[in-house]
């Protein structure tokens, strides 16, 4: 009874301190890998390779002046920024990152994670509202519109794996996923959900509700100090939740030959990680109707077709 | 459309094999050439003397009017500058000045690291721009090609110069 509370506690303070400094260094790495995908060195002054730009960040973040304009509904906007960062945290939760290591074991971990993700554009709304900035407001509005979107084909695209595992629990997701990775029979499910995904987590190119070009910057424009670090650790570990969820549902999570299952875990969530930020190093950003369209015109037939056929071929074979 | 965007993403991950373009400056400097408009300086003719005449060329061509100078004459018959300032916070570094000059005087440099904590230090005095050689003009001296007589060298004994006639004595 008590090794196992120490047991649960030392996994729930593992992955809680995991992710944040993970979310904390990829603030890091992507400047670095951008940097290179752009024929220039990233930041390398701080640290060996730059690695301490994190902490240099990181004291500046903490000094800066962290300012509330007059004008802003100030319990909201002290509120808004916590959200995104606690809804991820809290995500993270069900994600099995290998058969020891997982915080908690939801029977409708999937439909959780949804969930959560999805609050956290509440951040993003109140945020631009509470600022009473009318470039907040907009990027508020378009996170808003975004959101309702692409969730719709985002929880769609999932069911060909729920159906094909019988099960909503992400541990026995990535049980079903031993033999065959379910990119394989659910390769069209994969891709919609990975573009869903990178506008879940408000990455370019789907990073319109903080389009500098034309919002300065969309709905962090009032925000400073360690508020806006708040939004911006936010968003990096959506990209980290993102990754590992397309690692646990489509990768076969820790399945891998030799290494150890946390080791393919980290490294499957990694190189997806690569890819988003090569994907913002490579495309650009939408108008704001080619996005709207692409969501509902092409994504959402595309997960239906992909749900009817699953289903379809499930029952055929059944 | 789905295959330009997978295209561009490859040719931007290539990018990870090329070299960077980035200078490390402190540790590496940049290749500057020799003609680079960097900070101003006064060179000196071949025989060490100062070769600016005061003539202002300079001063009326500067846009941002930085340079000031008050000419003096020398008992030997030389023109030179009594004074001879330029206000570095004001300089664009645009060199017509160096355009402007008729005695290869003012010169610009490939240097720009002149930084300082007081702007009343980006004040250049004459002693501060003199250097000692020719600069860029290696065999220049105004004095060997110019008709001014100056001490040891009288009208008509310069370079390519015949001597001077006086008219009133050209009975045509």
């Amino acid at each position: 009874m008590n090794t196992s509370i120490w047991i649960t506690l030392l996994n729930i303070f593992g992955v809680l301190i995991a992710t944040v400094l993970l979310a904390a260094i990829l603030t890091w790495g992507e400047r670095r890998l951008l940097g290179f995908w752009q024929d220039r060195p990233g930041p390398n002054r701080v640290g060996p390779f730059g690695t301490l730009q994190v902490i240099a960040d990181m004291i500046k973040l903490f000094f800066k002046e962290d300012f509330t304009p007059r004008f802003a509904d100030i319990p909201v906007f002290v509120l808004a920024p916590t959200v995104v960062m606690a809804t991820m945290l809290i995500a993270f939760a069900v994600v099995p990152m290998s058969p020891s290591i997982g915080v908690a074991d939801l029977n409708i971990g999937l439909l959780f994670v949804l969930a959560m993700s999805s609050i956290a554009v509440y951040s993003i709304i109140l945020g631009g509202y509470a600022s009473n900035n009318k470039y907040a407001l907009l990027g508020g509005l378009r996170a808003a519109a975004q959101t309702v979107s692409y969730e719709v084909f985002m929880g769609l695209s999932l069911m060909g794996v729920v159906m094909m595992s019988g099960s909503f629990n992400l541990r026995d997701i990535v049980i079903a996923q031993a033999d065959t990775w379910f990119i394989v029979p659910q390769f069209l499910g994969f891709i919609v959900f990975f573009i869903a995904g990178i506008a879940e987590s408000r990455r370019t190119p789907f990073d319109l509700p903080e389009a500098e070009h034309e919002l300065t910057a969309g709905f962090h424009t009032e925000y400073s100090g360690m508020k806006f670090g708040m939004f911006f650790v936010g968003e990096y570990l959506a990209v980290i939740l993102i990754a590992a969820l397309i690692t646990t549902l489509f990768l076969g999570g820790w399945h891998g030959p030799l290494l150890p299952p946390i080791i393919w875990f980290c490294l499957k969530t990694a190189f997806l990680v690569a890819i988003f930020i090569l994907l913002r190093a490579a495309l650009p950003r939408p108008r704001y109707d080619q996005l709207m369209k692409f969501g509902w015109k092409v994504m959402l037939p595309l997960s239906l077709v992909n749900l009817l056929a699953t289903a379809g071929i499930l029952l055929w074979i059944a | 459309m789905i295959a330009s965007q997978i295209r561009s993403m490859w040719l931007v991950f290539k990018h990870l094999f090329r070299r960077n373009v980035t200078v490390q400056y402190p540790e590496e400097k940049p290749y500057l050439a020799p003609r680079y408009r960097g900070r101003i300086i006064l060179s000196r003719d071949p025989n060490g003397d100062e070769r600016c005449v005061a003539c202002n060329l300079c001063a009326v061509a500067c846009p941002p009017d930085c340079i000031s100078l008050q000419k003096t004459e020398d008992p030997d018959g030389r023109w030179r500058p009594e004074y001879f300032r330029i206000n570095f916070s004001r300089c664009i570094m645009c060199g017509l000045c160096e355009d402007a000059c008729p005695t290869y005087a003012i010169q610009l440099t490939p240097d720009f690291e002149m930084c300082e904590y007081d702007r009343q230090n980006m004040v250049y005095e004459k002693e501060d721009l003199l250097i000692d050689g020719p600069g860029k003009y290696h065999d220049y001296s105004f004095y060997q090609v110019a008709g001014k007589a100056i001490k040891g060298k009288d009208k008509g004994q310069a370079n390519n110069e015949a001597e001077p006639i006086n008219v009133k004595s050209l009975n045509l």
